[in-house]
């Protein structure tokens, strides 16, 4: 973002020497430029003015994102050591592995408005920060993996295709990446429960029972209805978000059903019917009140994700220790904090994109 | 080499693979840094794309992997130890990966049925071999407590490596004399700038050394084994 506006903005900063009586004016100078880079469809980038208010509300939002994917690393990893196939067992591995790198991009994301990855993890731990209400739920059946990756994982793309091109620049660019690597999950997940659907009748029935348990939980991840909602208006207004909560998850529906119907799969809603006239899918009530639940810490599995996640941090806090010890032994001044800037460094430098393993299964 | 013996290489070095690639699996969700959870799921990825590759040069990977029982797998006892703390992860990598990428490297460079597969891993391996290497000198050389458990963990998986260096029919070509001895002079050589002390005592089990190449394991393998193979086991015929 660069307007007219906000150099001017700047200029006349650089030429104060009193300071503080037109600080007022800046500020709104600023704000101007804002609103005009925001209206103009301009990316906002890390150093660049914008207000406290849209900071800290892509802060928590950035981090509940983050949250989100490393807390969801736990009902997948929960089948990881089960799989019933060694390919299926890779697939799953490189997308657990794929979470934990979406987590990556966007704590780093975070860190551009200036906060640390130490302090957002902090705030998960002591609960301060939520995470997406849909990993309180337990992955009970194999087929669960394959409901996860096609309902889970296609909610996620349908509420997050959108923040590609969301107004502050390193989450859109961050989305973009997270976006395609989350579009593979999402076929891969319809795939298995394809094959299930089309195996033995225990397997059908196992596809059936995930997709049962995974549909509503689903549909409450586009979050509370538009009149309920708290901060849609301003996100809309601020390009954050593009769309309302209701229509993205009308628009999930509408992809849903004949997705269900060729995977030979219902779903488990009575009032589930196509409406002609409004050209979309009308579907039954949802059950709020088990939303706020979840939200609220009451969820089958929020004690014991958060229970886990503390005990990896508490119980590797002497390996962060130790590579920082190191790191002060022998890179002297360059010492930054914790196991995340050496051997972590090192390590996962390779992996990524960049690593093309010549034998491992890959993703795309 | 003869076809007769062919199969039971493969087997011995899918199942190292195999067997190390889960017990890594096991760490998802739970590494001390999220930087350590993408490092051990790509090294449990390239060594489960290494064992599918040496399984399927011996039969059907699913049935191999699946539908035998623990006598017939025959993987190192090392790669079948429990993880333990993280510093038992990194020696049991450290031990593993500077055997693997020095018998792969033999392997590559001989005219066995491996030499392909040897190619192309011991690049892999060599990342593995590195990743271990860094983390044994932090921990080694980190904190005291971490200096500690380190050594400890050396300490306790030392008598599982003298079975590396055991004859495995099939890999008649390879140096196994020149394979121990680069390996002591690699893995001495990592210790001793980790301020960590080569263990002392016989490298060899409560079993003599190869007894995990002949189908002896030690306990927790099995219990591996009924998680690994459950699922699979439930529903005979299936596909996935």
């Amino acid at each position: 973002m660069a307007t007219t506006a906000h150099r001017t903005a700047r200029t006349r900063e650089d030429d104060r020497t009193d300071g503080r009586s037109d600080e007022d004016v800046l500020a709104s100078a600023y704000e101007t430029a804002f609103d005009a880079a925001v209206a103009a469809d301009e990316r906002i980038e890390p150093r660049d003015w914008m207000p406290d208010a849209y900071r800290s509300t892509l802060v928590r939002q950035i981090a509940q994102h983050a949250h989100s994917e490393i807390i969801g690393m736990q009902p997948e990893a929960n089948w990881i050591t089960r799989a019933p196939s060694l390919r299926r067992k890779a697939i799953l591995m490189a997308k657990v592995q794929d979470e934990a790198g979406h987590g990556l991009y966007l704590y780093s994301a975070a860190e551009t408005l200036g906060t640390s990855r130490e302090e957002l993890l902090d705030k998960l731990h002591s609960g301060r920060q939520k995470y997406s209400s849909i990993f309180n739920y337990p992955t009970l059946t194999w087929a669960d993996v394959g409901a996860i990756g096609w309902l889970v994982d296609g909610a996620a793309i349908t509420n997050q295709v959108p923040l590609c091109r969301c107004s502050y620049g390193p989450y859109a660019r961050a989305m973009v990446r997270i976006c395609k690597e989350e579009s593979f999950h999402q076929r891969q997940g319809y795939e298995l429960l394809l094959t299930l659907s089309r195996g033995t009748p225990e397997q059908h029935a196992m596809a059936q029972d995930a997709v049962d348990r995974w549909w509503w939980p689903s549909l409450m991840m586009f979050g509370p209805p538009d009149d309920e909602s708290q901060h849609s208006a301003q996100s809309m207004a601020w390009k954050i978000k593009r769309h309302s909560n209701d229509e993205l998850r009308q628009r999930f529906v509408d992809i849903c059903v004949p997705q269900a119907e060729s995977l030979g799969l219902t779903l488990p809603d009575p009032e589930l019917r196509w409406n002609e006239e409004r050209g979309h899918y009308d579907f039954g009530p949802i059950d709020w009140s088990e939303f706020k639940q979840v939200l609220k810490g009451n969820g089958p599995c929020n004690e014991q994700r958060m229970s886990r996640r503390r005990r990896a941090h508490e119980e590797g806090a002497w390996v962060r220790e130790a590579a920082a010890a190191y790191a002060t032994k022998h890179n002297g001044a360059e010492t930054t904090s914790a196991g995340e800037t050496s051997a972590g460094d090192t390590a996962a430098g390779r992996t990524g994109t960049a690593h093309t393993g010549e034998t491992g299964v890959r993703r795309a | 080499m003869t076809a007769t013996t062919a199969p039971l290489a493969a087997l011995a070095l899918g199942d190292d693979a195999l067997v190390l690639s889960h017990r890594l699996g096991e760490w998802a969700g739970h590494a001390p840094v999220l930087e350590e959870e993408v490092a051990l799921a790509n090294i449990a990825l390239d060594l489960l794309g290494q064992a599918r590759v040496l399984l399927s040069m011996a039969g059907d990977e699913d049935e191999l992997a699946y539908l035998r029982e623990e006598r017939a797998f025959r993987n190192l006892q090392l790669v079948e130890q429990p993880n333990g703390d993280f510093a038992h992860t990194i020696a049991r990598q450290l031990y593993f990966s500077t055997y693997q990428r020095l018998l792969y490297g033999q392997l590559a460079a001989g005219k066995t049925r491996f030499a392909g597969l040897a190619a192309k891993a011991v690049k892999e391996v060599a990342y593995h071999q590195d990743h271990a290497e860094q983390w044994t000198l932090r921990l080694g050389d980190g904190t005291d407590e971490s200096h500690q458990r380190m050594d400890r963990a050396c300490a306790a998986l030392w008598r599982f490596t003298g079975e590396m260096f055991q004859p495995v029919d099939g890999l008649d070509g390879v140096d196994r004399e020149e394979l121990r001895t680069a390996w002591e002079e690699s893995v001495g050589q990592v210790l001793g700038r980790a301020t960590l002390t080569v263990p002392e005592g016989p490298r060899t089990g409560a079993w003599t050394a190869g007894a995990g190449r002949q189908g002896v394991h030690t306990e927790p393998f099995g219990r591996m084994l009924a998680e690994m193979q459950h699922l699979h086991r439930s529903h005979p015929g299936a596909s996935w």
